[in-house]
């Protein structure tokens, strides 16, 4: 599914910003979520202490090149992180924009087609864009991730039509949507749209109990799964009685 | 020499970029390394020398989105 992995939990969960160390291992724990998200940083403090959680954590890690505004950079930062967490999984971020991050599609997808070509499992973080996409397939990518709204921002799937297009035009790939998310009801509805899996950090590790809102992430994606696989009833213009008529009293 | 490592000027007296990790107490395998911009495999180090200027950087995990 996930390039050869199947995950029973769709909630991919990061791992920054959170108030403590502690309130981080109990969120992913309450998630559920099988893969979490992590980055390379300069050496600060509270590098052991990090690196014994993800271990606890059981989580499969997926490295991201957040920050990265070059191709150059994310490839080396790519290269660095698969040597250090000793995975081919890449979360390929190349940054078009400080204010929006909006993904710079061109460097993008030449990006990829590097880190591809060298063995690495992209997952590109990209809009809803679907030549970009069909693009970052040709280039080797075999899962798509497109956001929801510009990280961080909580606005949820700001281009619901747009998203549901790239879901029909994509039917076999993996989609992620990655950034955006500030509600469990924005999950649950991706997942509904019959997308693979949601990450988001932002929504969990600023709330005010950021345990009990990873909890309710993790239901959410669950449950909005659930829903799609189980054939969500088509919209109807008109009201259609759901009690049968037959067999009725006349009371009037 | 001079190098600059992490963004900051570090006067080193390792020709290579394994000593340079072991000069500055890093555990070897805890950290992932670039030179000038390239990434340099732990088992590489060893044949990466340093030059005046020579820019290096010395990652580890961090929390990420």
């Amino acid at each position: 599914m996930f390039y050869g992995s199947d995950l029973q939990n769709r909630l991919m969960l990061g791992t920054a910003q959170y108030p403590s160390p502690q309130v981080l291992r109990e969120a992913i724990a309450a998630s559920g979520a099988e893969v979490i998200t992590v980055s390379l940083r300069r050496e600060g403090t509270g590098g052991d202490a990090f690196r014994d959680i993800l271990k606890e954590s059981g989580c499969r890690i997926l490295p991201n090149t957040a920050g990265c505004h070059s191709v150059q950079e994310a490839v080396t930062t790519a290269q660095m992180a698969r040597e250090l967490f000793g995975t081919s999984w890449i979360k390929l971020e190349v940054i078009g924009h400080a204010d929006t991050l909006q993904p710079d599609p061109f460097a993008l997808v030449e990006a990829a087609r590097i880190l591809a070509a060298e063995g690495f499992d992209v997952f590109p973080y990209t809009t809803d864009d679907l030549i970009v996409g069909e693009k970052l397939i040709e280039a080797g990518c075999r899962v798509l991730m497109p956001w929801g709204a510009p990280i961080g921002s909580g606005q949820g799937l700001r281009n619901k039509e747009a998203l549901k297009t790239m879901r029909a035009h994509f039917p076999d790939i993996p989609l992620v949507v990655d950034a955006g998310i500030g509600a469990p009801s924005q999950a649950m509805e991706a997942m509904e749209m019959g997308f693979d899996a949601v990450l988001l950090n932002t929504a969990v590790a600023k709330a005010l109990d950021p345990v009990g809102m990873s909890r309710a992430f993790g239901q959410a994606v669950s449950a909005g799964r659930a829903a799609h696989d189980a054939g969500i009833m088509p919209r109807r213009d008109m009201a259609v009685a759901s009690t049968p008529i037959f067999g009725m009293a006349e009371l009037a | 020499m001079r190098i600059e490592l992490n963004g900051t000027a570090v006067e080193t007296a390792a020709a290579t970029l394994a000593a340079l990790i072991e000069e500055q107490g890093y555990e070897a395998a805890s950290v992932a390394t670039a030179l000038n911009g390239q990434f340099v495999p732990l088992a590489a180090r060893d044949t990466a020398t340093l030059h005046d200027g020579a820019k290096v950087e010395a990652l580890s995990p961090m929390q990420g989105g």
